[in-house]
């Protein structure tokens, strides 16, 4: 007989094992989708785990996907950590795109030092306006804010929408929505030659860092750690659950706006509608693979970024819609939420029947 | 305005509200059941694509309906096996559903994109649509639509007259007490989240078979988390959930109405209005707590395990 136990403790064990675990089970499910539909999995799994990383340029394009969904990632966990949960950091990024392409645009016939530096704080700040807005109507009006931040990327797309086919339109673009080239002066500087590796992935691993240290040795992280951990404990100990509220989401409004701007800084060079391919979503399942640790989300979002590229590579070279990612991101998160069970239960093995 | 173009604006409002009013009526007797599915707009693309390509496949719009019923309940069964018997986060699960079903969607519908088939036509309602004005506006529409009435009333009517509801609300309320007086918490929750994604499913169905009778990638633009908002704004009552879509439906065609009035403003930013009334509409429901927390099912969003006793 197999039967299910309540663990007296959490396992340790299984935190660590359950992400892999759930990684494991989705590369599974995916071969089994690929030779459904008639494609070889060997093929499949090919392109999409080793084919990335198989040369530098791979390997560099690998880092360009890993820098946004890193910055809102790291932003997300401490959001999670704290119960806000903050599903706006598509929104938050494309704001920050937005506002940050205001500003270089402003640029576009400067070579000013502060060019970029200045755009780089605009976009920061947008992000930071689109967070602080659902915050400021969850604490004040009680108003659920998966929902409002939700409505929030939504509202923060057509806005994007409408300033490239409006205001922000290149007026010698032959008609197309899209921004004029920015300047070099507003232009992140790339890392290497022959590649498009650029600032943002340094940004992003900082910015991981500094949540780390933040969490695990501040006295603003310990309230983190505890408001997640016992709530009623949190407020017991005097902790002012607001004070966090706004420093969580603003944390993650200002990572998820400098990934927005990075992007149009960095690889695109201009504003274009479909800045993301979903970064803002994905990194909600880079923040949970993490396990909600600021340094977790850096394996797990390259992790992601791999599949991104994987995803490209797939449509390229065996014809699969590039959507397939998205779905093997829900399947993941799904086998890494059954995975998790496990850290409170375990299968016990025994010859009585149960009771 | 003159009045043709008030009925004509009404008529759409009805139409545009019908795929909210489906979705959100699921939505809300998942929610007094206890448990907060935030899948809604991942089974409702599911229902949507797969009603589509039932539809092209065999001629027949009903068979797209029922196959998309079907795929929104399989949907929805998925996180009901990771909510209610793995205990998982609902709020991770919901989203995962509908990061899943987004993809999934795209994957399958892939190939008919941009096909076009014939859906659902309006049938006039004999002696109903004779009344002036109403007539037009309530009784010239397809088979979906009275359905979606129907619906309404008879969720009103369980829900408020039946034992059926006293059960539903009493696991919503109270899992535990509810298990102590010998009601099958878990069983009840599985029957609701089922029904929520069949009604998501028919939701899809409309979208793709009679809203805009073609499959367009992601083409449920946010209706799924609106159907969320819609819930709140309703306070968790059927009949208000009625209203609520309509007024939803009213918002998401405003440009129409502005038009009418002489205004012209970016397509771009009208389409923005439907979600910023989201958001107004939510704070104006939540700005006052107390009624919120008298209205809410009391165990909304919290697993219940039958081992642990409270």
């Amino acid at each position: 007989m197999i039967r299910i136990q309540a663990r007296t403790e959490p396992s340790s064990l299984m935190k660590v094992a359950s992400p892999l675990l759930a990684i494991a089970l989705t590369l599974i499910f995916g071969s089994i989708l690929f030779s459904a539909i008639g494609k070889s999995p060997s093929q499949a799994l090919h392109v999409l785990l080793i084919a990335p990383l198989a040369d530098s340029y791979n390997i560099g394009e690998m880092f360009v996907k890993m820098g946004p969904l890193l910055l809102c990632a790291v932003g997300l966990s401490l959001c999670y950590r704290a119960n806000m949960w903050n599903i706006g950091a598509e929104g938050q990024l494309l704001a920050g795109a937005l506002g940050g392409s205001a500003i270089a645009l402003y640029f576009v016939d400067s070579e000013s030092a502060f060019a970029l530096p200045i755009t780089l704080l605009a976009g920061i700040a947008s992000g930071m306006i689109w967070a602080a807005v659902p915050t400021f109507l969850k604490l004040r009006f009680n108003s659920n804010l998966i929902l409002t931040t939700i409505m929030f990327n939504y509202i923060a797309l057509y806005l994007l929408i409408w300033a490239v086919h409006g205001p922000l339109r290149d007026p010698q673009g032959f008609g197309f929505p899209e921004s004029a080239m920015f300047a070099d002066s507003t232009l992140l500087p790339t890392l290497f030659e022959s590649s498009r590796i650029h600032l943002g992935i340094v940004f992003a691993i900082i910015s991981a860092f500094i949540a780390w240290f933040i969490l695990s040795k501040s006295h603003l992280g310990f309230q983190v750690r505890v408001f997640g951990a016992d709530e009623p404990a949190a407020r017991y100990a005097g902790f002012s659950s607001k004070k966090l509220s706004w420093f969580v989401m603003l944390f993650a409004g200002a990572l998820a706006g400098l990934a927005g701007v990075s992007e149009t800084t960095g690889p695109i060079g201009q504003l274009v509608p479909n800045v993301s391919p979903g970064y803002g979503y994905s990194a909600i399942i880079v923040a949970y693979l993490g396990r909600l640790h600021p340094l977790g989300a850096i394996i797990a979002a390259m992790f992601m970024a791999v599949l991104y590229m994987g995803g490209d590579l797939a449509q390229i070279e065996m014809g699969i819609p590039v959507a397939v990612v998205s779905m093997f991101q829900g399947v993941l998160l799904f086998f890494l939420l059954a995975c998790d069970f496990f850290i409170n239960n375990r299968l016990a093995f025994s010859n009585q029947a149960t009771n | 305005m003159d009045s043709d173009l008030i009925v004509q604006i009404l008529f759409a409002a009805v139409k545009t509200g019908t795929p909210l009013l489906f979705i959100a009526l699921g939505e809300v007797i998942c929610e007094k059941s206890g448990v907060l599915n935030l899948g809604q707009e991942g089974m409702m693309l599911m229902g949507a694509v797969v009603g589509f390509l039932a539809a092209y496949g065999t001629g027949s719009a009903g068979l797209g309906v029922l196959s998309a019923m079907l795929m929104g309940c399989v949907m929805s069964l998925i996180f009901a096996v990771l909510v209610l018997h793995l205990g998982a986060n609902q709020v991770a699960t919901g989203l995962a559903l509908t990061i899943f079903g987004t993809g999934l969607s795209a994957f399958i519908g892939s190939g008919v994109v941009g096909q076009t088939i014939q859906g659902f036509q309006p049938i006039a309602v004999p002696l109903l649509s004779d009344i002036p004005y109403l007539g037009k506006i309530l009784f010239s529409h397809d088979i979906l639509v009275y359905a979606s009435f129907t619906m309404t009333f008879v969720l009103m009517f369980v829900v408020n007259k039946t034992r059926i509801g006293l059960t539903l609300k009493a696991v919503g309320e109270n899992p535990h007490a509810a298990n102590a007086i010998g009601i099958k918490v878990l069983r009840v929750r599985y029957l609701a989240v089922m029904f929520g994604g069949v009604m998501a499913g028919i939701s899809g169905a409309y979208m793709s078979l009679v809203y805009t009778p073609m499959w367009v990638e992601n083409m449920t633009a946010g209706r799924g988390w609106i159907a969320l908002a819609l819930v709140v704004f309703a306070s968790w009552r059927v009949g208000r959930i009625m209203l609520g879509a309509y007024l939803f439906g009213l918002a998401s065609i405003m440009h129409l109405v502005l038009q009418g009035l002489g205004w012209s403003i970016s397509p771009n930013l009208l389409a923005m209005l439907p979600y910023v009334a989201t958001v107004v509409v939510m704070v104006i429901i939540s700005a006052d707590k107390f009624k919120e927390k008298l209205l809410a099912p009391r165990s909304l969003g919290k697993p219940f395990d039958p081992r642990q006793m409270a």
